[in-house]
């Protein structure tokens, strides 16, 4: 059975911390698509090159792997691309089997294992130009020789590191045109490897390496003396919060500029289309639904920009490992795995690519556990609720011997909060719906690298890409239904309160007072909870149209800040931000803890238990202010 | 006194010790895997017989997990985790 025409494919196959994006990169530049795979939400990164001959090729960039008995959905796509087992997925014409040039050892027995699966096979010998710097020789020929498949060097990031690669795969695409080699579905045997033929294929790898590599190699003494630093026991993690600190301040920092620049963009656009446009509902379906709404979120892009700028260089310099392996032991002590920190750290930006990020924990119940406390982690779309209801009601006056603001301490106490409330929440769960011992942790410690700008850049731009495209369908849908329902049906005719007070929103909203009296909030703070669903951050928008304030932007913020500490009381206000550290009410969130774990049980448990911490935290919080300051 | 093969877990080699793996033995380790399954992952992270190892660095608190050198590259993993696998201090393998 011959593959349709189309396009030649080839797949690429590596180990973890072999370089392959880097490859990647640079085999395809920017023609490059991420998507999922159909069925799962394990991400499908594919490009297109010419190759020197002139030829078309799609490159598929599969979710590395030590072995191809999968132990995590990503491996597990991995492994069913290769064997042709994918529905959906074209059969590869060849696999280029990626491998760190400077730990054959390692990436070889893999290769042994592909090799029985009767697949053409290019071995790329990636960062050889490191390898060489060690002092390494290897022998490419006698390397060929031995495996019985094509060996190439490569330097995936110099310009011309991979032209040999190039050439190679034009080569193996000849012999598939003349020979008809395309593989059918049936033909690729394969079984998990027992203990007993791991050993063998090591073996196997010993006695190939002896005859193909030249002279031995000083691995990797730079990155021993620096992990002495990074990994000593209490300087690691002190550097490691250093590194953090820094992060944060950036995120907020750096991104102020571009995202008052957003800002001031979507108001004149509001105002452009509100003056060229007759009054009516399609204008206000423009400018209040879309242009506010879907606004509200694209503002968010810079910070998220920046976080993922930090991630990736921690990422691509091979500190993020570090990082698990620093917290590992502290973050299990309340049952989560060291990898966690990667998916938590995201969730500060916001909890959807936090969650989406829980992928690269291999085991379901600690991916479950990260889950379901991530949105703990104080997400930037509460910010703008933080920023309002703190200049609205807490002094601008020093503390702590002038040290710090009160405003600052207030918001530093929040962050916290929300952290400490994801580690009890944890510890709880470990020991009753989550019980069982966590996934071993088992990672490798790559070397030491210098982030290459191309990388970063490509990274930074995937991320961006993937963000505004969710905000222009998911949120864009959302928007819609929540402009939908708070603005029809019309106010009767001589209304005295503001139009959304008779909406649908607004009926929800009345519906929901008598329960959320007990924790201080008013009728208007239930209505903006209900438009809040879609982006918490939408809860400042609404309540300043329900205070039917018309100004957007800081003048909106600031106004709107001196009529909410007219009208609240202070215990109001305190459980509003109490509500908020938990704020249970994110669609978005909850859709992608459904795709996810592709359940609807813990989207409703983490609706229900959020819900309950927000209103027990509120009331406590009510309370205990009316009891300390009076109502 | 050397000619005792000092046969111990890799989760009791001290730090800055080389030793060489000489067997694996999953018996001992609680994980939420299926037997045979921790052997195999720690056989595809290089750690094989006649493999050599060495302690590099320890976590915080109470010195786990640790990174090992497994011939050429190192490996993060628990201290319950490393004890699957059994050492033999080599000659060499300093004090």
């Amino acid at each position: 059975m011959r593959q349709p025409k189309g396009p030649h494919r080839i797949a690429l196959v590596g180990a973890p911390n072999c370089g392959k994006t880097a490859l990647f990169n640079a085999m395809t530049g920017s023609r490059q698509k991420t998507a999922n795979y159909a069925g799962v939400t394990v991400e499908r990164k594919e490009g297109l090159f010419v190759s020197p001959a002139g030829t078309h090729v799609k490159v598929i960039d599969l979710p590395g792997t030590y072995s191809l008995r999968a132990r995590s959905p990503d491996e597990e796509v991995t492994r069913d691309v290769v064997l042709g087992r994918r529905d959906g997925e074209a059969v590869p014409d060849a696999v280029v089997f990626v491998a760190d040039a400077t730990n054959l050892r390692q990436n070889l027995r893999l290769v042994l294992e592909l090799k029985k699966v009767n697949r053409p096979i290019i071995l790329a010998l990636n960062m050889m130009d490191a390898a060489e710097a060690q002092g390494l020789t290897v022998d490419a020929a006698e390397l060929s020789a031995e495996l019985g498949i094509p060996v190439v060097p490569t330097v995936a990031i110099k310009k011309d590191g991979i032209s040999g690669l190039l050439n190679q795969i034009d080569r193996d695409i000849q012999i598939a045109e003349t020979e008809g080699m395309a593989p059918s579905r049936c033909e690729c045997v394969w079984s998990e490897p027992s203990s007993h033929e791991l050993r063998d294929y090591h073996r196997e790898v010993e006695r190939i390496l002896a005859r193909a590599i030249r002279s031995s190699a000083q691995t990797h003494t730079g990155t021993r003396s620096i992990d002495k630093v990074m990994l000593h026991p209490a300087g690691g993690l002190a550097i490691l919060f250093t590194i953090l600190f820094i992060m944060f301040q950036a995120v907020f920092a750096w991104a102020e500029t571009p995202m008052d620049a957003i800002d001031a963009g979507l108001g004149m656009l509001s105002t452009w289309v509100s003056s060229s446009m007759a009054e009516g509902p399609l204008r206000s379906l423009i400018t209040d639904g879309i242009i506010a709404g879907v606004g509200s979120v694209v503002i968010f892009l810079p910070q998220i920009i920046v976080l993922f700028f930090f991630i990736q260089i921690l990422e691509d310099s091979g500190y993020m490992a570090r990082a698990a392996f620093l917290l590992d032991k502290l973050m299990g002590g309340v049952g989560l795995h060291g990898r966690a920190f990667i998916p938590l750290l995201s969730s500060f930006a916001c909890a959807v690519p936090g969650i989406m990020a829980a992928r690269v924990i291999a085991s379901r119940r600690d991916r479950i556990l990260t889950i379901m406390v991530a949105p703990l982690m104080t997400c930037s779309a509460r910010l703008p609720v933080y920023t309002l209801i703190i200049a609205a009601f807490v002094p601008s006056r020093n503390v702590l011997g002038g040290w710090i603001g009160l405003p600052g301490l207030v918001m530093f106490g929040l962050y916290a909060s929300g952290i400490l409330s994801a580690l009890a929440l944890a510890f709880v769960m470990k020991y009753t719906v989550l019980r069982g011992v966590r996934e071993p942790l088992l990672m490798e410690l790559p070397a030491y690298r210098l982030p290459r700008v191309r990388n970063v850049a490509l990274g930074l731009y995937d991320r961006g890409k993937a963000f505004l495209l969710r905000a222009g369908t998911t949120i864009f849908a959302l928007m819609v239904l929540v402009w939908f329902l708070s603005s029809y049906p019309i106010p009767p005719v001589g209304a005295t309160d503001p139009a959304i007070r008779y909406t649908i929103a607004g009926t929800i909203g009345h519906a929901l007072e008598p329960f959320l009296k007990p924790i201080g909030f008013n009728w208007e703070i239930a209505l903006a909870l209900v438009p809040g669903m879609a982006a918490r951050e939408v809860l400042v928008g609404v309540l300043g149209t329900v205070y039917s304030l018309g100004d957007s932007g800081d003048t909106m913020h600031l106004s709107l800040a001196a009529k909410l500490a007219h009208s609240w009381s202070l215990p109001t206000a305190l459980s509003l931000l109490a509500w908020y550290v938990f704020a249970p009410q994110c669609l978005p969130t909850l859709g992608v803890v459904r795709r996810e774990l592709n359940s609807n049980f813990w989207p409703v448990v983490m609706f229900v238990i959020y819900t309950a911490l927000a209103y027990g935290a509120a009331f406590i919080t009510f309370r205990l202010a009316t009891y300390l300051f009076g109502g | 006194m050397s000619e005792i093969m000092h046969k111990l877990r890799m989760g009791e080699l001290p730090l800055g010790i080389k030793a060489e793996v000489i067997a694996l033995d999953e018996s001992s380790t609680t994980s939420p895997l299926t037997p045979g399954e921790l052997e195999r992952r720690l056989i595809e992270m290089g750690l094989v017989e006649g493999a050599y190892v060495e302690v590099l660095h320890q976590g915080f608190p109470g010195k786990d997990p640790v990174a090992i050198r497994v011939n050429e590259h190192t490996v993060a993993m628990r201290r319950s985790e490393a004890n699957a696998v059994i050492v033999s201090r080599r000659p060499d393998g300093g004090a």
